[in-house]
C-alpha cells in the first residue's frame, strides 16, 4: 500500500527549502505527499493529518523550537485519538535526541541525511505503526 | 586628447588616501595597485566590473560586520560589546522569529521561538537595552528585518534620539527587502502591495531625514540559501533592486535620490570562481542598468556596494571543524570579488547559534585574509583571467535573460514583474526546482560534500560545545514585556494606535512619523503590526510542491 505523508511547518519558521526538497524526494520514492504550507499550529497539523488519512507526519524544524513544538504535535494527535507517528527533520542537536524520543518522536533526521536513509526510516516507522 | 582609462584611474587612485601598510609581497616584490592593459577596465571606473573604488582595499579594508543576536536585548548587547572589543567594526542585528514576524513575545504563536534565532525586541525598552553603552556616532548598525522594518527603524530612531543622537547622524542599514521574503525567506506578514507601501515610506523618510542611512539592503543571500543557482541569485536580486528604484520613482523620488542608498547583500557559496564572477557581473549589470535604463546621472547610483555572508547552507553538521575551511574559502571569494563588508559564519551553525569561541574564530578567519595573505594589495587580482572574464560574461548573460522574463511578466515594469512573479509562485517555483536539482546531485554522489557523502571517518567524534538557548530566556523576555505594559500610559498608547490606523488608511500618508510617535510611548511591536494588519490584511502563500 502506498505510504501517505503529511509534511508540515509548525510555528514561525519560514525555512522551506528542506521540506520542499524532501517532499519531492519522497514522491520520487513512490510516496504520496501532502504539504501544509507555512505557519501551522500543532492543532492544524493534527487536523490535517487525520483528514488526509496519512501514515506519517513529517515536521521540518530549523529554528530551534523543536523541543517545544514537536511534542505538541504528538500530543494534539494523541488527544484526537490518532496514533499517526511523527518524525522530524532539520537542525536538531544530538543532545536533544533523547528528549525527542521521550516525547514520542519516531525518528529524527539531521542535516545531511540522504534520501535513502529517510525513505528507509519512513518505511520502517510506518510498518511498525501498521503492525 | 581624452585621457586613457589608465590615466583616469590613476587620477582617482592618487586622490585616494591609502592605508599605512607595505604594498609588496612577503619577499619584498613591490606591487601595483591594479594590473591590466592601459585601455582595459579599471576599478573605480564605469561599469565597475573590477571594483567600486580605484584604490579598493589599499584605502580601506572591508568592514568586518558580524551578525549577532540571541536571547534578550541585554544578552545581545553583551555580545555586541564583545564583538567591538575583538575588533569588529560594525554591528549587525539578528532578530528572533517572533520579532521578524512582528509578534510580541507573549503571542501564542511565539511559543518556543523567543530569543532563539536572534534577539527578541518588543518595545522601546528592549531597543534601549540593545544599544546601551554603544557609541552610535561611530559604530554603524545593520538591522536584518523586513516585514516590520519600518517599526524597527522607528524604535531605533526613538532610542537614539533619547540618547541625544539625532536621526540625521545615524549611520546604518535596514534590510527592508520585502520582495525576497515572498520569494525565498518567507518571513512575510502583509500582502506584497501593502508591504511595498511601507518600503516606499521608509525610502522617502530616510531620503528626507537620514542622509547616512541605507534604506534597503537588497538581498540575494536568502534567495541562494533557499536553493537558487548563482545566476538566479544575481538576477532576482538586481531585479528586486530595479523594482525598488521604480517604486521610489513612482513616489516622486528621482533615481539619483534613491539608488545611492541601496546596498546589496550576496551569498559567498563554495564554488569559488563562480562566486567571484557573480560579484563582478553584479557591479557591471547594476551600473549599466542604472545609467541606461533608469537614467541615473550620479556615479553613486551606478556603484553597486555589497555585503557578503558565507553560505550557511554549505556548512555541515558532520565534522563541524571542517566548516572553518569552507568559510575561509568562501570569505576569500567575497574579498577577491571586492565586497564592502563581510560576515563569516561560525563552524557550529549547522548545529545551533554560534558559541562565543566559534564566532571569534570566524572573525579571526577574516583577519587572517586581511592581514596575513596579502590579497588586499591588488584590486581585482583575477581580472583578465580568461576563465574569470568568461564566467563573468556568462553570469551577466544569464541574468539578462532572467531580467527579460521578469520584465515580461510585468509588461515592461520590473516592479510589476517582481510582484506578479511572487503572486504566481514563479520565483518560488524556480528556486525550489534548483534546490531539488542540487540535492539530487548530492544524493547520487555526483557531487561530494566532505563528511556527508564521502570522507566520513571522524563523523563520530565528540560533539562541539554549542550555545544552548533555554526557555528561561523566553520567560525572562515575557516578564520584561509585561513590565513595559504595566509601566506605560495606556491613554497615550490608544491615541498613538488610533493615529497609526488613521494614517495607514490613507495610502498617500507616510507612516514613519506615526510609528516613531507610537514607539516613544511604548506601543509594542505586536500592537503596531496588529493595527496595520487590520488595514492591510495578511499574506497567505498558497503552498506548491
Amino acid at each position: 500500500m502506498t505510504i501517505r505523508v503529511l509534511v508540515a511547518k509548525v510555528g514561525l519558521d519560514g525555512h522551506d527549502r528542506g521540506i520542499k526538497v524532501v517532499a519531492r524526494l519522497l514522491r520520487d520514492a513512490g510516496m504520496e505527499v501532502v504539504y501544509t504550507g507555512l505557519f501551522q499550529t500543532p492543532e492544524t497539523v493534527a487536523i490535517a493529518a487525520i483528514q488526509e488519512d496519512v501514515d506519517v507526519v513529517g515536521l521540518s524544524m530549523l529554528s530551534g523550537a523543536h523541543l517545544t513544538l514537536a511534542p505538541m504535535v504528538v500530543d494534539a494527535l494523541r488527544a484526537k485519538g490518532s496514533d499517526i507517528p511523527v518524525i522530524v527533520g532539520g537542525i536538531v542537536p544530538n543532545n536533544d535526541l533523547e528528549d525527542m524520543r521521550a516525547a514520542g518522536i519516531a525518528a529524527v533526521f539531521g542535516p545531511g541525511a540522504s534520501a535513502e536513509e529517510m525513505v528507509a526510516s519512513i518505511n520502517e516507522v510506518v510498518s511498525r505503526a501498521r503492525a | 586628447m581624452t585621457p586613457s582609462a589608465y590615466e583616469r584611474w590613476l587620477a582617482l587612485y592618487e586622490a585616494s588616501a591609502t592605508r599605512d601598510a607595505a604594498f609588496s609581497t612577503m619577499s619584498g616584490v613591490p606591487l601595483d595597485p591594479v594590473y591590466g592593459p592601459d585601455d582595459g577596465e579599471f576599478p573605480g571606473l564605469f561599469p565597475y566590473t573590477r571594483g567600486v573604488h580605484a584604490s579598493m582595499y589599499r584605502s580601506r579594508l572591508w568592514t568586518m560586520r558580524m551578525f549577532a543576536g540571541f536571547g534578550t536585548a541585554v544578552d545581545t548587547n553583551q555580545r555586541f560589546k564583545e564583538i567591538i572589543a575583538a575588533g569588529g567594526q560594525g554591528l549587525s542585528t539578528a532578530f528572533d522569529m517572533p520579532t521578524l514576524l512582528g509578534l510580541d513575545s507573549d503571542d501564542p504563536m511565539a511559543l518556543g521561538e523567543v530569543g532563539r534565532c536572534g534577539v527578541a525586541i518588543d518595545s522601546l525598552s528592549d531597543m534601549r537595552d540593545l544599544f546601551a553603552d554603544i557609541d552610535l556616532f561611530t559604530v554603524t548598525t545593520s538591522m536584518t528585518i523586513n516585514s516590520p522594518a519600518a517599526v524597527m527603524l522607528a524604535l531605533f530612531v526613538a532610542q537614539a534620539e533619547e540618547k541625544g543622537v539625532a536621526r540625521a547622524q545615524l549611520g546604518g542599514t535596514l534590510q527592508n527587502d520585502i520582495l525576497k521574503e515572498y520569494q525565498a525567506q518567507k518571513e512575510f506578514v502583509f500582502p506584497p502591495r501593502q508591504s511595498m507601501r511601507l518600503v516606499r515610506d521608509t525610502i522617502a523618510f530616510t531620503a528626507a531625514e537620514m542622509p547616512k542611512w541605507n534604506s534597503i539592503s537588497v538581498s540575494g543571500y536568502h534567495i541562494r540559501e533557499a536553493g537558487s543557482t548563482a545566476a538566479e541569485e544575481l538576477a532576482f536580486t538586481l531585479a528586486n533592486g530595479f523594482a525598488y528604484v521604480e517604486l521610489a520613482r513612482d513616489a516622486g523620488l528621482g533615481v539619483d535620490e534613491v539608488a545611492p542608498r541601496l546596498s546589496f547583500f550576496f551569498n559567498a557559496h563554495i564554488d569559488f570562481f563562480e562566486e567571484i564572477a557573480k560579484y563582478r557581473a553584479a557591479r557591471r549589470l547594476w551600473a549599466t542598468w542604472m545609467k541606461d535604463h533608469y537614467g541615473a546621472k550620479s556615479e553613486l547610483s551606478w556603484k553597486l556596494r555589497f555585503h557578503t555572508q558565507t553560505a550557511g547552507v554549505s556548512l555541515t553538521a558532520q565534522q563541524p571543524e571542517v566548516n572553518i575551511a569552507r568559510t575561509a574559502i568562501e570569505a576569500l571569494a567575497g574579498v577577491l570579488g571586492g565586497t564592502q563588508s563581510l560576515h563569516t559564519n561560525s563552524m557550529d551553525e549547522a548545529l545551533a547559534l554560534p558559541s562565543e569561541k566559534a564566532a571569534r574564530i570566524a572573525l579571526r578567519t577574516q583577519q587572517v585574509i586581511a592581514h596575513e595573505t596579502n590579497v588586499v594589495n591588488v584590486a581585482d587580482p583575477l581580472g583578465g583571467s580568461w576563465f574569470v572574464e568568461e564566467l563573468t560574461d556568462e553570469m551577466a548573460r544569464q541574468a539578462e535573460a532572467i531580467f527579460a522574463e521578469i520584465a515580461g511578466m510585468g509588461a515592461g515594469s520590473m516592479l510589476e514583474g517582481c510582484i506578479k512573479g511572487i503572486e504566481e509562485n514563479w520565483f518560488q517555483g524556480r528556486i525550489a526546482e534548483s534546490a531539488y536539482n542540487l540535492e539530487r546531485s548530492f544524493n547520487t554522489g555526483q557531487r561530494i560534500v566532505v563528511g556527508v557523502n564521502d570522507f566520513t571517518e571522524g563523523n563520530d567524534d565528540a560533539d562541539l560545545e554549542i550555545l544552548r538557548i533555554t526557555n528561561e530566556d523566553e520567560r525572562k523576555q515575557v516578564a520584561r514585556l509585561h513590565d513595559v505594559r504595566r509601566g506605560r500610559d495606556e491613554s497615550k498608547v490608544l491615541v498613538a494606535l488610533e493615529d497609526l490606523t488613521k494614517d495607514a488608511l490613507d495610502p498617500e500618508v507616510n507612516l514613519m512619523p506615526a510609528l516613531i510617535n507610537a514607539s516613544r510611548v511604548s506601543v509594542t511591536v505586536g500592537e503596531m503590526m496588529g493595527a496595520m494588519e487590520k488595514v492591510f490584511g495578511r499574506h497567505i502563500e498558497v503552498p506548491t510542491l
